[in-house]
């Protein structure tokens, strides 16, 4: 194709900013010379011939799996030639090779050589993790059952130990109990690790990890006992061979448990672990992991429908005068610009739980855990807000984009179905927030009876007042400014206060009336997971509003700072139901905030296109024909189209099987 | 056998499942009726949707045009009536899946567009399947805005014949159904040029493909657009035409005709073409949307009371999901809001009905209202039931996403439905503009039509509900409601005329309300939906336990509305704060009544399990067997693993350079 000219009014935009581009992508990577190590690492992938290939909107299931495996055993071997060891970069690696995607290898390098390495014992590392490392071995991690998934201690696969010939015998005695859902696990690997309820001299000690071989080394097939497959095709991960795992009577030796911590001893002698905290950090990590995935993913999308808004025209504002942009219309930035101050938002969100999981990493090895249960509760609750956000507003992007959001060239349908199984995976996210309330409340009774608390719920110290004054701690008077995010921290500040309270005071009066925590703790559940999406609001405005003062260039800083007004005035306004009933804002403040919402839409509006420029993704890996940088979007939708497989004759075959007859039969 | 937790669920039913299957339908003769055509079409193999899941695109579609030519032959067979009750339960039955169905609004546009010659020539051969057609009105750069379309149709006089062009990218049709490989024939719209005049967008008839072999005629480029989020099995196509010549008979001219020597002459009256179009956002919803909300509702339900996960109380059973206070808040809503939408919809196919007479009649009065009803309806029943499809799949966990589950594919469906039709925005702002012009005309003194006499009526006032059992009375929740509705009409009504006053130009003001005004748009047709549920609870059958079921089912939809827009009701003072902790109290309380119910409540939608075609959702409740028993279906299980030998074999055996 004949190269293409920039898009008049995508010039125009991108003349009109009042800000660089450039200045705030080194914010967003924490520097200019991690941008520029990050483009570097992104040009090796892009002028790469290995690392080329076909649309996967037009492949096969099964080619897309062959494309994605091929891509991945060059990675590994690439990655290693250039000698990237860095975790980061090694991510930064991954993502650029696969777009974004998820790729069947994941497992393998994300949690079969990292358990190995946690949890096996030396010896075990000699003999699993080299091979593993050199890929002879292709490892997963079997935990999710047919039946158990966010309730792991109901698991039911068994190993049950045979003293005679010294070996684990595993079985999948029901149909619930076969392993579902590991990626990697249908046709990949050649071994897995697997939980199971482990069972010694008649007893049964809880769940433990086990490494099973599954098919043949040299043939792949699978091994006599074990059946394996594809769980058949999902919503969207079309490159991952998520599958199943059935076991009958497998015999594995005695030293394919991972006994660093428990162990079963030759006689049956099961020796108990020290402590189990320490799985807290990997799940930190992890959920810290899906944070910034939701901000990619919702960056992403928001790149796509603002370039395409600012492309698009149509109908008119005015009688007579040309169609507008799209983007000027009240309700399509309406529908836009808050969720891009989201996208920032958890972008710096993502980056913060990172760092401070880092930071007290050093005291994890020392042994210091203090930290770490209050970081543990707040991931999960974030982990939970700024996925369902990012779900929502993904679909919010490609309905904004009309028709054409809904083919497969705008790329959105892709980054959806491949972002939305967040919601689940990785702790549900229902049961995450109610995780994040048990903290909460524990919380709210330390204070309670006296002890102070520290970290993101000191706001919880200020509730003794209540003793005094018999109204709720949150109705003194908060001054609210419409035009100061710190006075707005102070206000969803005080709305979490208002509903941790409520929540912990209904909890208590079902206790008081039903005698049973668990009953009362049901049915207060829903106002538990209000109280923590709350919490949680709080904590990204707080953050946000945070970032704003380490921005040093003043054009930078002033656009953020309307973005994180949006985004903070935009929360309220949809939440105006809370600060109404807690007496934090009147109904004439109400209506401040909505008319200063609207507002910041047409402030934002001229910097809009610049705003998603910061995000600098490629064309390559955006993978959308509506968010090109050069906005030549209708040309290469007909390029992209005439490449569909239902065009590759110009007389589908159908038509001689079926509409033939039925044209000519009469 | 069933699954007993299952079995259990249906034993406790409070109201007769049969009879509330009959009322459903519209009467027991037509459960039966309808029965007895889903039970022809899933018993015959051609129709069989088993293995949709695991298809290509290219094999959906063939599937499909396979379908639709044998059920012509089915058709004839059943000695069933093409403009029957029947049809209507077959489409449904086929859940859309079947390929040509563009070419009934073909014949639609040309019965309700052509002339009596035009009818004559081409519905014969059309019925007949001599022809196929498609209808091509999109394009590359304009939907929402039709005189916009950049497609033209230039007459020369010389020839008596127009002269059709895409004169640019952005001008191609694009995205018509049975476009892309099917269709002979299309009505295409373009921009009617006579003697270098323009005279606006105008229907016309054109082929497309050779009737011989197919092949796309001269100057005619045509093809499929691609893959989409759903919809793999329909060939939406792209259409580009280069100096493409019709005869002059070929523009449709019921109202309007280019004579010989290229005179214009528009006569009779469009209305009813007007009417067409707003009856057909209304024909939709039932089979597009409020029934995908069913399935989707059916699968979620049944599953939560199969799955059973972590403990409710130390040393019981694990529990089923669905008594979780979090799981009965997102599934039960979305219940009760499928049985409001199917109560409305029956409200709006009246009110049609009603129109219909009247424009029969040459009265045309109520032909603002109908518009306004079938724009703002439209897009709230298709948010809502989208946005309730996808609680549904979020609420089955990880087996949701799996595709035999069935519900990303009940997603992926309808989520099309927002945008198909008319864009949501777009119409709930058409909605606005006819209430901001009644609003008006009722402050004024004028008459308006009966269902925003509200508008006038309203007068702001206090909440006298003391309990939380004063609001299970619709008394309370419709007044509060009301003033809401009617607030953010007098609201929106009055920042516009200050905007004006205050010198912004009008389309400026109006821009800059827009925000506003959709949200009052979403506030009437939300107070009309719970107000029609409240008046179809009284006016059901006392007996067998259904009017009771319902009325649970209405104050749980009325209040969960509230409990979800607490912002706006407290704005109105009609409610307080204290109000506010009473409405919640009762929404909780209904939460576990509903329960009870809830699989008899599913049951009475009356789904076979080929219909809902989802391993989590079918009768038996046998789930997990299921899910095994598809994955072992899957080609990928079936076919062996080309990806072993090309490429996994070299990695493990360190021979990487050989990739």
């Amino acid at each position: 194709a004949a190269a293409m000219v920039m898009n008049a009014d995508l010039r125009r935009e991108r003349a009109a900013a009042t800000f660089q581009p450039e200045l705030l992508t080194h914010v967003l990577d924490g520097g200019a010379e991690r941008t520029r190590r990050r483009r570097e690492i992104e040009a090796l992938i892009a002028n790469d011939p290995d690392f080329q290939h076909e649309d996967f909107s037009f492949l096969s299931r099964s080619q897309r799996y062959g494309q994605a495996i091929r891509k991945s055993a060059l990675m590994v071997m690439k990655l290693r030639e250039y000698g990237i060891a860095d975790p980061d970069e090694i991510y930064l690696f991954k993502s650029f090779v696969h777009h974004g995607r998820p790729e069947p290898l994941d497992l393998h390098l994300g949690m079969f050589l990292p358990t190995l390495l946690t949890q096996a014992t030396p010896e075990q590392q000699d003999r699993f993790f080299m091979p593993a490392w050199n890929l002879e071995i292709i490892g997963t991690y079997a935990q999710t059952e047919m039946g158990h998934g966010s309730h792991v201690r109901g698991l039911e696969t068994t190993a049950t130990y045979d003293p005679a010939t010294q070996e684990f015998i595993l079985n999948s005695p029901t149909v619930t109990s076969i392993k579902w859902w590991p990626g990697g696990l249908g046709k990949t690997s050649n071994h897995a690790i697997v939980l199971a309820q482990l069972y010694t001299l008649g007893q049964c000690k809880g769940l433990h990890a086990f490494i099973v071989p599954i098919r043949e080394l040299g043939t792949h097939k699978p091994l006599p006992g074990i059946t394996v497959g594809d769980i058949g095709p999902k919503f969207g991960y079309d490159e991952i061979d998520n599958g199943y795992l059935k076991m009958d009577n497998f015999r594995i030796p005695r030293e394919n448990m991972l006994m660093k911590y428990a162990q079963v001893e030759p006689d049956g002698t099961y020796v108990k672990p020290l402590s189990d905290k320490l799985t807290y950090g990997t799940m930190v990590f992890i959920r810290a992991h899906i944070v910034g995935d939701a901000a990619r993913a919702l960056s992403r999308s928001c790149t796509i429908a603002i370039r395409y808004s600012a492309v698009r025209h149509q109908s008119e504002l005015k009688a007579g005068e040309p169609e507008p942009q799209v983007l000027d219309y009240q309700t399509q930035q309406y529908k836009l610009f808050p969720l891009l101050g989201a996208a920032y938002a958890f972008h710096f969100v993502g980056t913060y739980i990172r760092d401070t999981y880092r930071r007290i990493s050093a005291d994890i090895i020392e042994g210091d855990l203090s930290e770490l249960p209050e970081l543990h509760a707040l991931t999960a609750g974030l982990k939970a807000f700024c996925s369902w956000i990012a779900n929502a507003g993904i679909e919010e992007c490609r309905m904004a984009c009309g028709g054409h959001g809904y083919s497969r060239c705008s790329g959105l349908p892709d980054i959806y179905v491949t972002f939305t199984p967040s919601c689940t995976y990785e702790g549900e996210n229902t049961v995450m927030m109610l995780q994040t309330a048990r903290f909460l409340i524990k919380s709210y009774m330390q204070v309670g009876s006296g002890q102070r608390v520290t970290g993101t719920v000191s706001y919880l110290n200020d509730l003794p007042r209540q003793h005094i004054q018999p109204q709720h701690v949150a109705a003194r008077p908060v001054t609210v400014l419409v035009n100061d995010p710190v006075s707005l921290v102070e206000a969803y500040k005080a709305r979490a206060a208002w509903l941790v309270e409520a929540a912990a005071k209904n909890l208590q009066a079902e206790l008081n009336r039903r005698k049973n925590k668990d009953d009362a703790w049901n049915v207060t559940s829903v106002d538990l997971v209000r109280a923590t999406d709350a919490h949680c609001h709080y904590v990204v405005v707080k953050l946000f509003t945070a970032k704003l003062s380490e921005i040093n260039n003043a054009a930078v800083r002033a656009v953020m700072t309307d973005l994180c007004l949006l985004f903070a005035l935009h929360g309220i306004s949809k939440n105006a139901g809370d600060f109404l009933q807690a007496g934090i804002l009147t109904n004439t403040q109400v209506n401040q905030v909505n008319q200063h919402v609207k507002e910041l839409l047409a402030i934002i509006r001229p910097n809009a296109v610049a705003l998603v420029d910061a995000f600098d993704y490629s064309d390559s890996y955006l993978g959308s024909v509506l968010g090109r940088y050069d906005g030549n979007v209708y040309e290469t939708m007909f390029e992209w189209a005439k490449k569909s497989p239902l065009n590759q004759t110009e007389v589908h075959e159908s038509f001689h099987k079926y509409l033939k007859p039925m044209l000519s039969k009469l | 056998g069933v699954n007993p937790d299952l079995a259990s669920e249906r034993l406790a039913a409070s109201f007769s499942v049969e009879l509330l299957t009959a009322s459903l339908d519209g009467g027991a003769e037509r459960t039966r009726m309808r029965r007895a055509v889903v039970e022809a079409i899933e018993n015959d193999p051609v129709f069989s949707q088993e293995n949709q899941y695991f298809q290509s695109q290219n094999e959906r579609y063939e599937a499909a045009v396979k379908r639709a030519v044998y059920l012509q032959k089915k058709i004839r067979e059943m000695g069933w009536s093409e403009t029957g009750t029947e049809v209507q339960y077959i489409y449904r039955c086929l859940s859309g899946d079947i390929a040509l169905s563009l070419h009934r609004v073909f014949m639609r546009s040309i019965s309700v567009l052509g002339s009596d010659e035009q009818i004559a020539k081409w519905m014969p051969l059309a019925t007949s399947y001599q022809i196929i057609g498609s209808y091509a009105q999109t394009e590359l750069g304009h939907g929402t805005y039709l005189q916009g379309l950049e497609t033209t149709a230039v007459f020369d006089a010389a020839t008596q014949e127009f002269i059709l062009n895409t004169p640019k990218i952005s001008a191609m049709k694009w995205w018509p159904g049975d476009m892309g490989r099917s269709a002979t024939h299309s009505v295409v719209f373009a921009q009617l040029y006579v003697h270098g005049k323009c005279y606006g967008v105008h229907p016309f008839i054109l082929q497309i493909r050779s009737l011989q072999d197919h092949s796309p005629r001269p100057g005619v480029t045509v093809g499929d657009i691609g893959p989409k989020m759903n919809f793999q099995h329909a060939d939406n196509g792209f259409l580009r035409l280069q100096n493409v010549r019709v005869p002059r008979e070929n523009m449709l001219s019921k109202f309007c005709e280019v004579q010989p020597d290229g005179t214009y002459v528009r006569w009779g009256s469009q209305k009813i073409n007007y009417f067409t179009m707003t009856s057909v956002r209304i024909s939709v919803l039932s089979d597009e949307v409020i029934r995908p909300l069913m399935k989707a509702c059916t699968i979620a339900i049944r599953y939560s009371v199969v799955r059973r996960q972590s403990k409710l109380k130390p040393g019981e059973q694990e529990a089923k999901i669905l008594d979780y206070q979090t799981q009965q808040q997102k599934l039960l809503p979305q219940l009760a809001a499928a049985y409001a939408f199917h109560f409305i919809n029956t409200y709006l196919h009246e009110l049609f009905n009603r129109g219909y007479q009247d424009i029969q009649g040459k009265n045309f009065d109520s032909l603002p209202e109908l518009h306004a009803f079938s724009s703002g309806f439209k897009a709230i029943v298709t948010q809502h039931c989208t946005s309730g499809v996808e609680i549904c799949l979020r609420a089955c966990g990880g087996h949701g996403y799996s595709l035999l589950s069935g519900l990303p594919s009940l997603y992926t469906k309808i989520i099309a439905s927002c945008i198909y039709e008319g864009e949501n925005t777009v119409l709930l702002l058409q909605t606005a503009r006819f209430l901001i012009k009644c609003f008006m005309a009722a402050s004024a003194g004028q008459p308006v039509p009966p269902s925003v006499t509200y508008l006038s009526s309203a007068k702001p006032g206090k909440c006298p509900a003391k309990n939380k059992s004063d609001f299970l009375n619709p008394e309370f929740y419709l007044k509060a409601y009301e003033q809401m509705a009617s607030r953010l009409i007098s609201s929106s009504a009055a920042k516009l005329q200050h905007l004006i006053q205050s010198g912004v130009e009008e389309y400026e003001a109006w821009n800059q309300c827009t925000v506003q005004l959709e949200r009052a748009a979403k506030a009437h047709c939300h107070y009309i939906t719970v107000k029609n549920f409240v008046e179809t609870v009284e006016k059901l059958d006392n007996k067998a336990g259904i009017q009771k079921i319902m009325k649970h089912l209405c104050d749980l939809f009325a209040l969960h509305g509230i409990f979800s827009n607490m912002g706006d009701f407290l704005y109105d003072g009609y409610l307080t704060t204290a109000h506010m902790d009473l409405v919640t109290a009762s929404y909780l309380d209904l939460l576990p009544v509903i329960r009870k119910d809830a699989v008899p409540l599913v049951d009475a939608f009356d789904f076979t399990d080929k219909s809902l075609n989802s391993a989590l959702g079918s009768y038996d409740g046998q789930v997990y067997q299921r899910l095994y028993d598809g994955a072992r279906r899957s080609p990928t299980n079936q076919q062996g693993n080309p990806a072993y030998g090309k490429y996994l074999k070299p990695l493990l055996q360190n021979k990487l350079s050989k990739l």
